[in-house]
């Protein structure tokens, strides 16, 4: 199994998050330039945190239109796996293979600092093998993170098990306190109907190193690797 | 030659107007055997300036401690210092003021004050792995003072966040006399393997010089000089000199020049800050003991008609000067192209000492490179300094001219609410501290930021340390005081003492009374820096940090900031096992007071703010027994025989044990000590003390140790777990009330 972790100008989780792939959890992982035109046969394509093209105009908005983002969809659409983090999530929804936007922190400040987020359910691939009902203390940095959708989406996402994680206190309640940035039901994380597309704005890559204090964030990781391997 | 040059006429009330003074014009008569036209005089009046020349300073700086183990480029040298941190790296850092520019535009001010102190980073080829800084603002109280703070921060933190480099620690102080002067001290520190540096140097007569990252355009012009004015009323006129930031071109100006820096055809690079091109061609240049010619027409540029002085002196950020290898041209343009980057040949090196300038094929300036520059021809005064009247008023105070307070309880809250300690939490979650994934002190709060090297064993400790208030009462005890509790900070996190960066913020040099805090405030520094093994690397000097003076020789010193001779220091940690928390860990561990008991409350937070008294003596510091304490905890820490450690400074030792109380939502049970009264005892900021605590299991070796060691040390009492805050068996608060005034007493005093 290959792990692909694009690079656009601008992203700066892209080293983190391929120190944590290939010598932590010991992946195969190769480095994807924006400017590629293919996706060096990775069969998991990790978008990074950072601020792809300055994110001058709106997070993500411009990073849609990159080469790679071209077979990053195509990829997507024949289910193949992308998971977006910080960043990463919202190039996900710019390009529409996640439902919602992210929106201005209700406090209209950049945030950076721990927050506790647990599974919504174990549906997919990168919640599936986190213990039900277990909190994990993962760092948030963003200024854009208020995940936003319309009614009707909403219903669909808790319809199908799309909601991946909530944010919630030290004791997993899901609470108004607990929620950062001002999210539509507490939501961090989200995945696609044919569950093989996520976005999530805690960053696990900076929860996995034991060196760090904290290795929550590898529950996530391992999630993923035990399917992927069986 | 010179008939060519335009003759704008120039006189010596020209150069006044540029900031020169009438013998500056006529020694640059003297080098050039004629008068200066106006380019020229442009490029004399920013490079003479005090920003890039240290005219009024570099007499003394000369005299601080430059030569240490571990040095591999020292103060002066290079960009930034570079210390050999063992396993083939090496950490270059570097501190930096943007205080001028802050005051007016603090967004901006701010940011392009991160962007400079990272381009002098990676222009060494150094990696930039960890930020800080050091921010002092007037009342919170006045609106101007909100605007400022919330500008500054957020200008910090958008640059910062994007540029991709953690912001890991600092400092935020606030007092009446930064009310018309913030300041803004910019400090980061890079990797680099030893050997693959890259100097700022230009040599080789024939290599091509180009210039890559952003266009030019017309911001910031005279940035260096106006640095380097008292702030008036009239400043608001001088907008254009602060310049604009980008984040995202300096993030991808870092890539590629880290990049280009492999593919070995670089003869040497620097960074554009002030004084633009004029600044990187001439200090290049007269470092390789070459000349130029540059072309400025040929330089991208943002704007139609930009005029050659403007060219010459534009701050425009995110740029940088690059000597190449002739021939290797096109490795380095490959470079650029791929990360979408200007890359543009203006010039190449000459075999002369002088630097040409040409525009559209007309020679616009001609000056030999050397006379520009610190070290060449740049002037050298040395000023007169007198003490200053309110230095003996200091004297005066009597600990008994203050009544001990009956209810000691109001106090403590009073403190944990001061805005100079409390939490600054509403400051540093506006930064990315998190990103790069080597901040060690997240889930581990630490006295300095902990940072990992990763597939080393090593991790380094970074602080920035500076009570001016302490430095106003007595520079040169003062500064010592500075060296001393950075120090402080590193061993209590387990490193060990490295080196150090100053940025030094005063007033107006030219007012004598001003310059002696500046003097005593360097020997202060010398001293410790000298016993902590602690070179001086580099840093910055930022004068004119006071409100309107009249003329040069005029003002007062009461309308400077407090002299502020901001200290970063960088440890090193060779195990980072040895890593310590300054949070208590376990119910049952031991709490000891380590170094001498004093009864002291001079220059505390405590006297200035609660009881008024603004003038007293510096705290009661002994440079000896510092040094000596410090060296008792290295050993302990080693040995693995405490749980945790927190220097007594801002607060006393009640809010040391508080801040050590509340990470883990512990509470303590103490005894204070009778021969001391409690006021001074919990409150008072005498230096050289360390509160540790120790498990049962290794209480015996800890005391053991301690006794041998000869270094005063008391068991003050225990950790608690029901999270009470008990002293003299009475209950001051619990830890969830301490922690909500703590956590959001900043917040409510800058949102309110």
């Amino acid at each position: 199994m290959r792990f692909g972790v694009v690079t656009f100008p601008g992203s700066n989780c892209d080293h983190d998050m391929i120190y944590v792939l290939r010598t932590i959890m010991g992946q195969e992982v190769e480095s994807l330039w924006h400017k590629d035109k293919d996706l060096k046969g990775c069969d998991f394509i990790v978008l990074p945190g950072g601020f792809s093209y300055g994110d001058y105009l709106r997070s993500g908005a411009i990073a849609r239109f990159s080469p790679i983002m071209e077979k990053v969809i195509e990829h997507a659409n024949k289910g193949g796996y992308v998971m977006g983090i910080c960043n990463g999530f919202q190039i996900l929804c710019e390009s529409g293979l996640l439902p919602g936007a992210l929106l201005h922190n209700n406090n209209q400040r950049f945030i950076c600092k721990n927050v506790f987020i647990k599974a919504a359910s174990k549906d997919a691939l990168v919640t599936k093998h986190i213990p039900k009902n277990e909190v994990l203390k993962i760092p948030i940095a963003h200024g854009e993170g208020r995940y936003y959708t319309d009614e009707k989406t909403i219903k669909q996402l808790k319809e199908n098990n799309q909601i991946l994680f909530h944010y919630c206190d030290e004791q997993g309640n899901v609470t108004k306190e607990s929620n950062p940035n001002g999210s539509l039901e507490n939501i961090a994380g989200v995945c696609n109907s044919g569950k093989n597309v996520f976005g999530m704005m805690p960053h696990p890559e900076r929860a996995a190193d034991e060196v760090l204090n904290n290795t929550d964030g590898k529950l996530i990781f391992e999630s993923i690797l035990n399917i992927i391997n069986v | 030659m010179s008939a060519t040059l335009e003759q704008v006429k120039v006189t010596v009330e020209t150069a006044k107007e540029l900031g020169l003074l009438p013998e500056e014009f006529e020694k640059i008569k003297e080098i050039l055997g004629r008068t200066p036209n106006f380019t020229e005089l442009s490029i004399y009046s920013v490079m003479w300036s005090e920003h890039c020349s240290y005219k009024n300073s570099i007499v003394w700086l000369k005299k601080l401690p430059k030569d240490g183990p571990h040095m591999l480029a020292k103060a002066g040298e290079e960009n930034a210092g570079l210390v050999d941190i063992g396993d083939g790296l090496a950490c270059a850092f570097k501190i930096e003021s943007h205080n001028h520019p802050s005051a007016l535009e603090p967004y901006q001010g701010a940011a392009t004050g991160v962007g400079g102190i990272n381009r002098d980073i990676f222009t060494m080829g150094a990696r930039p792995i960890a930020q800080l800084n050091s921010l002092r603002f007037g009342n919170l109280k006045s609106d101007r003072t909100k605007w400022l703070i919330k500008g500054v921060v957020k200008g910090i933190g958008d640059y910062g966040n994007a540029f991709g480099v953690p912001t890991v620690g600092g400092e935020v102080f606030f007092d009446d006399c930064y009310n018309t002067n913030p300041l803004v001290n910019a400090m980061s520190a890079g990797i680099v393997k030893v050997g693959e540096t890259v100097s700022a140097i230009s040599y080789g007569e024939g290599n091509p010089v180009f210039i890559v990252g952003s266009a030019t355009g017309k911001d910031g012009i005279h940035g260096a000089a106006f640095a380097s004015k008292d702030i008036t009323e009239d400043s608001a006129n001088d907008l254009p000199a602060v310049q604009v930031g980008d984040p995202f071109q300096e993030k991808l100006l870092l890539e590629a020049t880290l990049e280009v820096i492999k593919t070995g055809a670089v003869v040497g690079m620097q960074d554009m800050g002030a004084a633009g091109i004029a600044c990187s061609t001439s200090e290049m240049s007269a470092k390789g003991k070459h000349g130029m010619i540059i072309h400025l027409d040929k330089v991208p540029a943002r704007q139609e008609g930009m005029k050659p002085y403007e060219f010459l002196l534009s701050e425009s950020q995110e740029r940088m000067l690059i000597v190449v290898k002739k021939g290797r041209e096109e490795e380095v343009k490959k470079v650029f192209e791929k990360w979408d980057l200007n890359c543009s040949q203006i010039g190449e090196v000459t075999k002369s000492d002088r630097l040409k300038f040409y525009m559209h094929g007309q020679l616009v300036a001609d000056v030999p490179a050397a006379s520009l520059v610190l070290g060449g021809g740049a002037p050298v005064y040395h000023r007169e300094y007198t003490e200053p009247a309110y230095f003996a008023e200091t004297k005066k105070f009597n600990i008994n001219q203050v009544k001990e307070p009956i209810d000691l309880k109001e106090v403590a809250k009073f403190l944990l609410a001061h805005p100079n300690i409390a939490s600054k939490k509403w400051v540093y979650e506006q930064y990315d501290s998190m990103v790069g994934t080597v901040n060690m002190s997240t889930n581990f709060p630490s006295d300095a930021a902990l940072i990992n090297i990763k597939g080393t064993n090593k991790a380094i400790a970074l602080t920035i340390d500076c009570n001016s208030r302490y430095i106003h009462a007595d520079p040169e005890t003062g500064c010592a005081i500075a060296v001393a509790e950075a120090a402080r900070n590193i061993v209590c996190s387990g490193g060990l003492p490295s080196a150090i960066t100053n940025c030094l913020n005063f007033g107006n040099p030219y007012n004598p009374e001003v310059y002696w805090q500046f003097v005593g405030a360097i020997k202060g520094m010398g001293k410790a820096c000298t016993k902590f093994k602690t070179p001086v690397t580099g840093g910055n000097v930022s004068f004119y940090n006071q409100s309107s003076s009249v003329g040069k020789a005029g003002g007062n010193v009461s309308n400077a900031v407090f002299p502020t001779p901001t200290i970063g220091m960088l440890g090193i940690l060779p195990n980072k096992k040895s890593a310590t928390t300054l949070a208590f860990k376990n119910a049952g561990d031991k709490i000891y007071l380590i170094g001498e008991r004093v009864e002291d409350i001079n220059c505390s937070e405590y006297l200035y703010s609660y009881h008024g008294v603004k003038l007293s003596p510096a705290p009661y510091f002994d440079l000896d027994k510092e040094y000596d304490m410090q060296q008792i905890l290295i050993k302990v820490i080693e040995k693995g025989l405490i749980q945790s450690a927190h220097d007594v400074s801002e607060g006393g030792v009640f809010i040391a044990l508080a801040e050590a109380a509340m990470p883990n939502k512990l509470g303590f049970d103490i005894l204070t000590d009778s021969e001391i009264r409690q006021d001074a005892f919990l409150f008072g900021e005498s230096q050289g003390r360390v509160i540790v605590s120790v498990s049962k299991k290794h209480d015996d070796a800890f005391v053991d140790m301690m006794v041998k060691s000869k270094i005063p040390f008391i068991v003050l009492g225990e950790v608690t777990k029901k999270g009470k805050f008990v002293i003299d068996d009475e209950t001051y608060m619990t830890v969830e009330e301490a922690t909500n005034i703590y956590d959001n007493a900043l917040e409510k005093l800058i949102t309110e």
